[in-house]
């Protein structure tokens, strides 16, 4: 019987500031073996002698020999890691959890939603799509964050905006005293800019807390079926195995059953959203 | 029915060859109250107790238990770690039996929890029937009286001499190695089969609840907006102490601790609680059960409803210690369950 808590180790290939609090960075398995993981899994990030924390991958799967996490400073483990660099030392469990639906929105229109930090795991189905562009119709991506110093991916967004096979539109809450020329206004702004046709769209939605009531409402609004809206929900995974009990949502556990939901699914869950 | 008889004496002289071959933890006496301990003597062995203070589970499930070691310098080193030896454990009572066998499926269900499947296959489980119940107890109404599986062996006390019915052939095998029995008379199984049917009356009158246990999860689901969460959890202290003294709840924290070397390190995981306020915080602050009433009822919910699921019967045993440590006196099941039936 293997130990579910040995982490296997793992060393960091790149690290780079994105924002004043989120940094990326590139992570290998020393054994060599691909993580194989499933777009919006998660992985059980280890620094030793300071603990664990889950993390989303943030790569698609056709990123391969290494994947990409994007780690916010908001704890012991994250504060750590941000004054990690390339070559150190790490520890990895999983992949963990339930995926995007990548197979069953084969040949439909998929309208991505991100908010903030939302776009991290998201983008590991937006470039999955991307890399396999012909399986998908109409591809639409709204990404909205507090202001423009915390915009992620920014050369990936500009490429997605010039891309005339996906529609990307993005807001920031407030301008500051950047010169941001773009949309203003809260995520929920864009969806009266775009045109959908709802019974052939499948709406993916991450973002923190508060954004998911406000922005599925917008889907059940378009008239997007609500089997076909999927949110993926942020929670204390401790063991990422089902045993801990820290991330259950009544009586799922976010690791098992989530963090990535059909919201038809967990519509009767009074702590899911 | 079959079963062999042990003389008191030789019930004696039976845990003091245990002791002398190996680790033996059983019920004594501490402070006027029982608890579990370890067992230097045969004679400190206390059969005819109403309740320990904790629960057995802290054998099969440590409040600390190592999971990985390793090392950070010169270059990082991680190993697992399992730590399990061999012990029999005397004296627990079919209700704290009963949680035992629930968590066995919990840790073995989908992911297979090494540490603590390798601790449990090396437990020997001498289970005792009670000769009386505390004043808290209600384990005729969780079905907690009788245990099938999860022991080795199992005493009945028969009136100066113990019963013994075998549940293993490894307790079996233990029984002939290191006790002198007799087989059971006729008059012997009467007499312990009398003794079983006066079990469901141990409890006192008053320690009933008023539903059958697939029944309760139903009266927890009709009411779970009901107004009763809010108003016994403004009394709580969050103090977790009925996740503490529980022999179904086993959520646990990890934590990590570096040598002083700066070298050696250990992750270990220890008991935690879903009543302690930032049980289900996370990194950024969030607190997804920050309302005590929250916190109150999915405690209720987990042992009544999301573990019945899986289980097909309530996390709960009825063993009433949940109700005996509640300072404010809002976390007794019994109490609970009864007032909710009697809402409209």
């Amino acid at each position: 019987m293997e130990s579910l808590y040995r982490p296997e180790l793992a060393t960091i290939t790149k690290a780079a500031p994105m924002t004043a609090t989120e940094k990326y960075f590139e992570i290998k398995l020393n054994s060599g073996r691909e993580l194989g993981h499933k777009p919006g899994q998660f992985v059980e990030v280890s620094v030793f002698g300071v603990g664990e924390a889950p993390i989303s991958v943030s790569s698609s799967p056709t990123k391969k020999g290494a994947f990409d996490l994007v780690i916010r400073k908001v704890g012991n483990v994250t504060g750590k890691i941000h004054n990690m660099t390339a070559g150190s030392t790490i520890g990895i469990r999983g992949p963990f959890g339930t995926h995007f639906p990548f197979d069953e929105t084969k040949g439909k229109d998929i309208l991505f939603v991100a908010g903030g930090i939302g776009l991290v795991p998201a983008r590991s189905f937006i470039n999955y799509v991307l890399d396999n562009r012909k399986d998908y119709n109409r591809v639409t991506v709204l990404f909205g964050c507090r202001n423009p110093n915390e915009r992620l991916f920014t050369d990936e967004l500009s490429l997605w905006a010039k891309r005339d096979d996906v529609e990307f539109l993005e807001t920031v809450d407030k301008p500051l005293d950047t010169n941001w020329k773009g949309n203003c206004g809260v995520i929920t702004t864009l969806f009266p800019k775009i045109k959908i046709e709802p019974a052939n769209t499948f709406c993916v939605i991450v973002g923190p807390p508060i954004m998911y009531r406000f922005v599925i409402k917008e889907a059940l609004d378009k008239h997007i079926p609500r089997h076909h809206i999927y949110v993926s929900l942020e929670r204390r995974m401790k063991c990422g195995v089902g045993k801990c009990g820290h991330c259950q949502i009544n009586g799922v556990y976010c690791c098992q059953e989530g963090p990535v939901f059909k919201y038809s699914d967990i519509t009767h869950l009074e702590e899911a959203l | 029915m079959n079963a062999k008889i042990l003389t008191k004496e030789n019930l004696l002289s039976f845990v003091q060859n245990l002791i002398k071959t190996g680790e033996v933890v059983g019920v004594t006496k501490k402070d006027g109250k029982f608890a579990f301990d370890h067992l230097k003597r045969a004679s400190d062995l206390v059969l005819d107790y109403d309740v320990t203070l904790l629960p057995p589970k802290k054998y099969v499930m440590p409040q600390r238990e190592t999971l990985i070691k390793f090392n950070v310098k010169p270059e990082v080193k991680v190993e697992a770690v399992v730590e399990a030896t061999p012990f029999t454990l005397i004296g627990v009572h079919p209700y704290d039996l009963k949680a035992i066998n629930q968590l066995d499926r919990l840790f073995e269900e989908n992911h297979v929890d090494t540490n603590y499947m390798k601790r449990r296959e090396q437990a020997t489980i001498i289970a005792v029937t009670p000769t009386r119940a505390s004043k808290w107890s209600f384990w005729s109404s969780m079905n907690s009286i009788f245990v099938e599986t999860g022991f080795d062996l199992l005493l009945t006390d028969i009136g100066g001499r113990y019963a013994v019915e075998i549940g293993t052939a490894h307790g079996d095998e233990l029984l002939k190695k290191h006790a002198k029995f007799e087989e059971a008379a006729p008059a012997d199984i009467e007499k312990l089969e009398s003794i079983r049917s006066a079990l469901p009356k141990m409890c006192s009158a008053d320690r009933k609840i008023n539903a059958l246990t697939h029944e309760m999860t139903a009266i927890l689901e009709i009411h779970r907006k009901s107004e009763l969460w809010e108003k016994r959890a403004e009394k709580c202290y969050s103090c977790g102490s009925c996740n503490l003294i529980c022999p179904t709840c086993y959520c646990f924290d990890v934590k990590e601790e570096i040598d002083l070397n700066l070298k050696d390190g250990s992750r270990y995981r220890v008991w935690d609680g879903c009543l302690l306020e930032d049980f289900a915080k996370i990194g950024s602050g969030e607190n997804f059960r920050e309302k005590r009433a929250d916190r109150f009822r999915h405690r209720f919910f987990r042992k009544w409803s999301y573990l019945a699921a899986k289980l097909t019967e309530p996390a709960c045993v009825g063993c009433g210690r949940c109700s005996s440590v509640c300072l404010p006196d809002i976390a007794d099941p019994v109490k609970v369950i009864n007032e909710l039936k009697e809402e409209k």
